[in-house]
């Protein structure tokens, strides 16, 4: 019985994205409700830090078809991630005197990081794929930096504010204050990525970016155009973290360039690096375990060892940063697959059983 | 014999760069030439390091420009808690003492943080698929700048200003600073003194053989992983003179320059042709020219995203560089 | 097909590096369903003449016809496809902030349509449609056929130092063969339509079968770099026929066989010709292997066609035995 159950999960995916993450839904409030957990924080700190993880979550899966499945090193990933974030700002607030509901900005906000996701990777992707890593970690330092100087649209270092919230006909537009809306909008929009993610890699064009990365020369010589597919695989992981920036830009109401700093794009690899790249649930994984070591450990040990003598000294959230450095590292050197490495050998097909 | 034609036919873009500094020459303030040069000159010694590393091993080592950062800090750290020094030197004899042995013990500390990147972050992975050296690169980047971040802190610190920065050179009515002199001389005598050493000496020998072939050079007996960490080790070294020429012309650091001059240094490289030493310091000269006309200009806060663009600019169109040939590889 | 017409033409091709002249001036005529033979000395300009043939060099001289049409020339002032791009970009800028100004948007809103436009319209450049085409042709634009275009117009190859996707199964290795035969867009995908199913489906049973022509069906789950030696060998070839080629370009096949395995390849690379109507032309030091199975055989020494003739010819021909054997060799002195 549970074998054939598996078996049928294999052939059907995405339900199998589905009933996991509704587990997910499920388990995580659940576990965030017990007194261990209520005495970290209380629950609806817990519900926010889950929506806050799973704008990581995306950036990592949109992040892991770049660099995980096509091979393309992106080390500016944040760059993109702003671009759907201000998209979201012109698109639908106050300020810019646009409202596009929140539910258009997604496709609007994916679209546009695409496009700009071909812009800079159409000029450096014919090239060496060394070219494409130096491009798009200058990228990502300068996209911030004009944001910030062009003060006169996006009001530079202060930020816009008042951005738009959701809204559904029966709940109403979302509330800061009330993190379940947003926990559950984040889960669905985890769901919808997967799956379209996992559908793109099990198709003709994930096994071409596998081809890529695994031999471009022989990809080529097997009929693939390298550089539409690379192309592709960019502009996928690109749109990917526009709509995680749409969803950051609304929860928070709020953007800033200092939110897309670079250590935003080193944190997302070391999260795909640590879960194991090339694999959809490791970097899923990776991001949530980060995004926790980030956000509550490290505050936790600070709280923790106050008064104890040279630990108590210790700030231990400036050292994240560090620990994340070092784990890209060590993962490299030590388990270049990652926690959770990409499982390649039992990977079944969906005619195997058909034989 | 060539034809004149001929030969600025091929040369084209060599010329057009001459042409382009000799008409920034004549149209901005002599003392905004001399800073573009001596901007240009500490690009220099950081893009050689980055342009050799490439050039022998194929890696950007984004570790490398927070190697710099690391070398200012180190510096200034050694003049002031352990040399004393925080003021100006007015006797000559001492200003040339202090300066050589600061220079000469940061090269040699920057070239041993060069030699420990290289033989605990790269060295295993030589052999690894070409994501994972340049994962550990951007790794070691971020762990330079945090362990700077943690002992110095975030904030901006000042460099002792023990060299003169009244002092200056009349040329009639053009007053050139003895500090833009001094970068620029360390500049060009390190670069002759690499380009010495690259051609003329054995291991200058190895380096290039490996970088054509490593396979080959190693059969004729080449020590691959020695010159490959010799390599490292000069690269960093000379970074380290950067360092302290940056130090003492802007007399300020912190934690996070290395990350852009990094990128400029790199951009550098490119624009010159990269695994090329005279074309690094070409690129590093168009881009000091580049960032001074920016701000002459008045596009001061722009002059970060221009250099990008110059770095996209020459990739689309000339990925090989101003020295490069141009035959781009398809393959 | 008519028999007079071949397949392959090579009129005076030629590739050089620099100063160094790889290939020079070959001309060749390989007749359809035939098995054709390049040997040579090492060093002779057969691989590179394979590379220029499946799209990896453009030659620097000469044409490549394919069944009549032209498959390769030398590139042509392609450094001008660069400013065409810096047009279009600079085209699509102005298009879109005059087009975001027009309808009032905010400044901001016309800057992000700029670079939104310009950026959509290089992603039509690099999708090659053919208004971008026609005008690279204007503008005198000739770029030799890339090796996907070559794959797509019926010409796969293999390689001499085996290029599998290691991590990849051998059914996943061919399926990637089929690329260039299947038409599977974006959103087939992520609908998971009924194209998509049976594209997918179609291509798995092709691959399958094609792993039961070489006699890999049994190892269709296994990752290629586990796989043995020849049998990494076979599914090379499976991986090229996936793409149904009309011509069939094998970079030694049998080298670093032992004698069985050589067999088995003989054999295989007969029966793959009967059964699927290719036309062979393969690169190949051992000797059993070429007499073995060519109808034709070309010899190539310093870039230079020395030879050309049936295997009987080719095998007293003194200046073959001369380049092999050195000077003096063929008159037996």
């Amino acid at each position: 019985m549970m074998n054939r159950m598996r078996e049928y999960l294999l052939r059907h995916r995405s339900l199998d994205i589905v009933l996991r993450l509704t587990a997910i839904a499920i388990v995580l409030p659940l576990v965030a409700a017990t007194p261990i957990f209520g005495a970290f924080q209380p629950f609806n700190g817990w519900l926010t830090g889950f929506a806050n993880a799973a704008i990581f979550v995306m950036l990592a899966i949109g992040l892991n078809i770049v660099v995980g499945k096509a091979g393309l090193l992106d080390l500016g990933f944040a760059a993109f991630f702003a671009i759907g974030a201000y998209t979201y700002a012109f698109g639908a607030s106050a300020y810019s005197g646009n409202d596009i509901p929140f539910w258009l900005m997604l496709p609007i906000g994916a679209v546009v990081t695409a496009i700009f996701g071909v812009a800079i990777g159409a000029p450096t992707l014919r090239l060496r794929g060394d070219y494409l890593a130096i491009v798009t970690l200058g990228f990502g330092e300068i996209i911030p930096n004009v944001l910030l100087n062009s003060d006169k649209y996006t009001l530079g270092t202060n930020g816009i504010s008042g951005l738009d919230r959701p809204e559904l006909p029966i709940i109403g537009v979302f509330k800061s204050n009330e993190p379940w809306p947003w926990f559950i909008l984040a889960i669905v929009l985890i769901g919808l990525i997967m799956i379209a993610a996992d559908r793109i890699s099990f198709s003709r064009i994930g096994r071409a970016w596998e081809a890529i990365r695994e031999d471009e020369l022989a990809a080529a010589s097997n009929g693939i155009n390298t550089v539409t597919f690379k192309l592709l695989a960019f502009a996928i992981g690109a749109s990917t973290a526009g709509i995680a920036g749409a969803f950051l830009a609304s929860k928070l109401s709020f953007v800033s360039p200092d939110q897309f700093k670079f250590s935003v794009s080193v944190t997302v690899l070391s999260m795909l690096v640590l879960g194991g790249i090339g694999n959809l649930w490791g970097a899923a994984i990776g991001a949530f375990l980060l995004y926790f070591v980030q956000s509550i450990l490290l505050k936790q040990l600070n709280e923790g060892f106050k008064g104890v003598p040279v630990l108590g000294e210790i700030d231990f959230l400036q050292l994240q940063y560090l620990l994340f450095g070092l784990a890209l590292v060590i993962m490299m050197l030590r388990r270049p697959g990652g926690l959770f490495p990409e499982r390649r050998a039992a990977r079944h097909r969906a005619g195997e059983s058909k034989q | 014999m060539v034809s004149p034609l001929a030969w600025a036919k091929r040369n084209s873009v060599l010329l057009w760069v001459a042409a382009v500094a000799i008409a920034f020459f004549l149209a901005v303030p002599p003392v905004q030439f001399v800073n573009a040069l001596t901007l240009g000159a500490i690009y220099a010694l950081i893009a050689l390091g980055y342009t050799m590393v490439y050039g022998i091993v194929e890696l950007i080592n984004f570790a490398h420009g927070d190697v710099f950062m690391l070398g200012t800090f180190v510096s200034l750290s050694i003049l002031i808690d352990v040399m004393g020094v925080t003021g100006p030197i007015t006797n000559p004899l001492q200003l040339a003492v202090v300066l050589i042995f600061i220079l000469a013990v940061t090269m040699g500390l920057m070239g041993a943080v060069g030699f420990l990147i290289e033989k605990l972050a790269y060295r295993p992975l030589r052999n690894a698929p070409k994501l994972a050296p340049l994962i550990t690169a951007i790794g070691v980047s971020f762990i330079l700048q945090n362990i700077v971040q943690l002992w110095k802190g975030p904030y901006k610190t000042n460099f002792p200003q023990f060299f003169p920065m009244d002092a200056a050179l009349m040329f009639g009515s053009v007053r050139i600073g003895l500090i833009n002199v001094l970068v620029i001389a360390v500049a060009l005598i390190l670069m002759i003194a690499l380009q010495l050493f690259i051609t003329r000496s054995k291991t200058g020998r190895a380096m290039r053989a490996t970088a054509l072939d490593p396979t080959a050079a190693a059969l004729m007996g080449v020590n691959i992983d020695a010159t490959i960490s010799r390599t490292f080790v000069i690269g960093a070294a000379i970074a380290g003179a950067g360092s302290v020429m940056f130090g003492l012309y802007l007399g300020i650091t912190d934690f996070s320059i290395g990350f852009l001059a990094g990128l400029k240094a790199f951009t550098a490289a490119v624009v010159g042709g990269i695994g090329n030493t005279l074309g690094a310091a070409l690129g590093a000269f168009t881009i000091g020219f580049t960032e001074v006309g920016a701000t002459v200009a008045g596009f001061s806060r722009w002059k970060d995203a221009i250099v990008f663009i110059l770095l996209v600019a020459f990739l689309t169109f000339r990925p090989n560089g101003i020295l490069g040939s141009d035959s781009s590889d398809r393959a | 097909m008519n028999k007079s017409s071949p397949v392959l033409e090579l009129k005076g091709v030629g590739r050089s590096f620099g100063g160094l002249i790889a290939v020079n001036s070959v001309d060749l005529e390989v007749a359809a369903g035939s098995i054709t033979s390049i040997i040579g000395p090492n060093g002779a300009g057969k691989t590179t003449l394979f590379n220029v043939i499946s799209g990896l060099y453009a030659p620097t001289r000469g044409e490549i016809m394919l069944n009549g049409v032209v498959l390769a020339t030398p590139d042509h002032k392609t450094e001008r496809e660069a400013l065409v791009w810096a047009a279009v970009a600079v085209t699509g800028s102005v298009l879109g902030a005059v087009a975001g100004l027009a309808i009032d948007a905010p400044a901001g809103l016309a800057g992000v349509g700029a670079i939104v436009s310009s950026g959509g319209i290089l992603l039509a450049a690099v999708a090659r449609p053919s208004w971008y085409t026609r005008l690279c042709s204007r503008l005198g634009i000739r770029r030799s056929a890339r090796p996907n275009d070559v794959v797509f117009l019926g010409v796969a190859r293999t390689f001499q130092n085996i290029r599998l996707f290691k991590e990849m199964s051998a059914l996943e290795n061919v399926m990637v063969g089929t690329h260039a035969r299947t038409e599977v867009g974006l959103f087939d995908a992520l609908l998971n339509t009924r194209r998509f199913r049976q594209t997918e489906s179609a291509s798995e049973t092709q691959a399958l079968t094609l792993l039961e022509a070489v006699g890999l069906q049994k190892q269709a789950n296994v990752a290629a770099k586990n796989l043995a030696y020849g049998d990494q060998r076979k599914l090379e070839v499976a991986r090229a026929l996936a793409s149904q080629p009309k011509l069939l370009l094998l970079d030694e096949p049998a080298a670093g066989m032992n004698p069985a395995e050589t067999e088995q390849m003989i054999e295989l690379i007969k029966s793959i010709r009967d059964k699927f109507g290719v036309t062979v032309v393969l690169i190949e030091h051992d000797m059993r292997v070429v007499m073995g199975i060519s109808e034709k055989i070309a010899v190539l020494d310093h870039g230079e066609k020395i030879a050309e003739g049936t295997p009987l010819e080719i095998r007293s021909n003194p200046r073959v035995i001369e380049a092999y054997l050195g000077r003096g060799a063929a008159t037996g002195a």
